[in-house]
């Protein structure tokens, strides 16, 4: 159970969370709320109206200089000269072996200005990598601690947060963005992106700035209900959504094919790439390892790391990822990393919870999308 | 302030113990705990008839979050589970000291009783954590 420690690092946010009545968790590192009210009510006025995020722990990195697009092209799996100027792009790091670094964003803020959003759990190890295979004519600035990151989501995110600003918000497409937009006069980057599986916006702003913002908001959202929350439902929604978590769906020793997310790998871009061989290798010969959805049919959830077994085999043939209970399906799911001749939709498996094998079945992902 | 309820003993892993009669005792969760562990979605407990060990792991309580083992205060044998939380686990969270205790025990060792805290106790206890 959780307690409180000096040494956690803290977000701008924090003072707000008390105001709000977040119960707060260490969390890599972070002292961060993981609810505000309550898991399942969050994650229902995400999916039926907004909720507010503090996700101000990712870190931000700048790139600059003639040389960062060849420096982009090289470390990133996805084919980043597709991007234009205000739009955002998902992306892998890889390890030359095709393990994952980290999933990011990258936002082309101008020809020679990239914005590089990563896992807060990863900053460290990122920015060192980064700095060691950028090519000379590229800057790096880890920007993390000066900036703060509000994401508000759900279907009413764009008509709350049009009350507080005279730039026409529907104009900003998805996976695009408007830097220095002018939201209740404070300056912010508005984003249409997220990690919910719903509409909604990522705003990134000085971090001084950020309390003043999450307080107009909410304010400005009380009529349709919006409401703060926490991580518990962050993870809930992107779960449902099947948006990879770094450290469970995706890892140094999982690739992104094996993860599922095939489509930010493009090893037929003109430039090389850190770990092309090895992707293209996998692509090629097929991978040995799929991502699976998979539904309990006995009781229980699983959750990560718990064993699966088929029902032929003595040996595990893989592991859970992620699993949780779907407040949206009320269903106990999970994500497993299987043996590829046992991922087709329908396969019965068992995953050993507590020392007991309890029945499951391999289904369809992802287990919400929205309409 | 999580409610501690009187003419109750609680243990250190935070469930408390109702003496029913001579050799019987019911068994579920504290108020804090139940805060603590935030909504209830899932919850494993032990089979009746079969024999407990005071303070190993007999079941799971499963919030949206996270899973936390559920330890047994006291040894002896389970007499009765309380089916309704099969299907309804979030009365945990609804009513910890009421509705939604979870099993009953047979004591093999009465003794151990003395080794729990008073309400008293487990409210200092508690405000340590």
């Amino acid at each position: 159970m959780s307690t409180t420690n000096q040494e956690l690092k803290r977000t701008p946010l924090f003072p707000v969370y008390q105001k709000y009545g977040a119960k707060t968790i260490d969390f890599g590192g972070w002292e961060l709320p993981v609810q505000f009210t309550s898991i399942l009510d969050e994650h229902q006025a995400v999916r039926t109206k907004a909720g507010l995020f503090d996700v101000s722990h990712m870190g931000e990195v700048l790139l600059k200089g003639e040389g960062a697009i060849d420096s982009l092209q090289y470390l990133m799996t996805n084919d980043i000269r597709r991007l234009s100027i205000n739009q955002a792009m998902y992306t892998a790091m890889c390890y030359p072996d095709g393990g994952t670094i980290d999933d990011l964003l990258i936002y082309k803020l101008a020809e020679d200005e990239y914005l590089l959003v990563i896992n807060a759990s990863n900053i460290n190890k990122d920015v060192k990598w980064i700095e060691e295979h950028v090519n000379s004519k590229t800057t790096v600035k880890n920007i993390s601690s000066e900036v703060a990151l509000l994401a508000l989501q759900g279907p009413l995110a764009e008509a709350v947060l049009q009350k507080l600003t005279s730039v026409n918000l529907s104009e900003i497409g998805f996976f695009h963005f408007l830097p220095k937009v002018d939201i209740s006069g404070i300056e912010v980057l508005v984003s249409r992106t997220g990690y919910t599986g719903e509409d909604g916006f990522e705003l990134y702003l000085d971090a001084k700035d950020a309390e003043s913002l999450w307080d107009k908001i909410l304010e400005a959202g009380k009529e349709e209900g919006v409401l703060p929350c926490g991580l518990g439902a962050r993870d809930t929604l992107r779960f449902e959504a099947k948006l990879p978590l770094y450290g469970q769906e995706l890892s140094a020793d999982i690739s992104p094919l094996e993860a599922g997310i095939g489509f930010a790998v493009k090893v037929n871009k003109e430039n090389d790439f850190i770990g092309k061989e090895a992707l293209k290798e996998q692509k090629e010969k097929g991978l040995s390892r799929k991502l699976v959805g998979i539904e309990m049919v006995g009781r229980g959830i699983p959750r990560h790391g718990y064993a699966v077994y088929a029902i032929d085999k003595a040996e595990p043939i893989g592991f859970v990822t992620s699993g949780t209970h779907s407040p949206t399906l009320k269903k106990n799911l999970g994500f497993a990393l299987i043996q590829a001749e046992y991922a087709s939709v329908g396969t019965p498996v068992a995953v050993e919870i507590r020392n007991k094998r309890v029945e499951a079945v391999t289904v369809k992902t992802p287990f919400y999308k929205r309409t | 302030m999580s409610q501690v309820k009187e003419n109750l003993i609680y243990s250190k892993e935070h469930e408390w113990v109702q003496v029913l009669d001579d050799d019987t005792v019911r068994i579920g969760i504290s108020d804090f705990a139940q805060d603590q562990l935030g909504e209830i979605v899932f919850l494993e407990l032990p089979e009746v008839d079969s024999e407990v060990e005071a303070h190993t792991s007999i079941g799971s309580v499963e919030s949206v979050k996270a899973v936390s083992d559920l330890y047994c205060p006291v040894s002896g044998v389970v007499t009765k589970v309380n089916e309704l939380l099969v299907d309804s686990p979030e009365v945990i969270n609804d009513d910890p000291f009421g509705e939604g205790w979870m099993f009953e025990v047979k004591l093999s060792n009465l003794d151990e009783l003395k080794e729990l805290l008073s309400a008293d106790q487990y409210k200092e206890f508690i405000e340590g954590e």
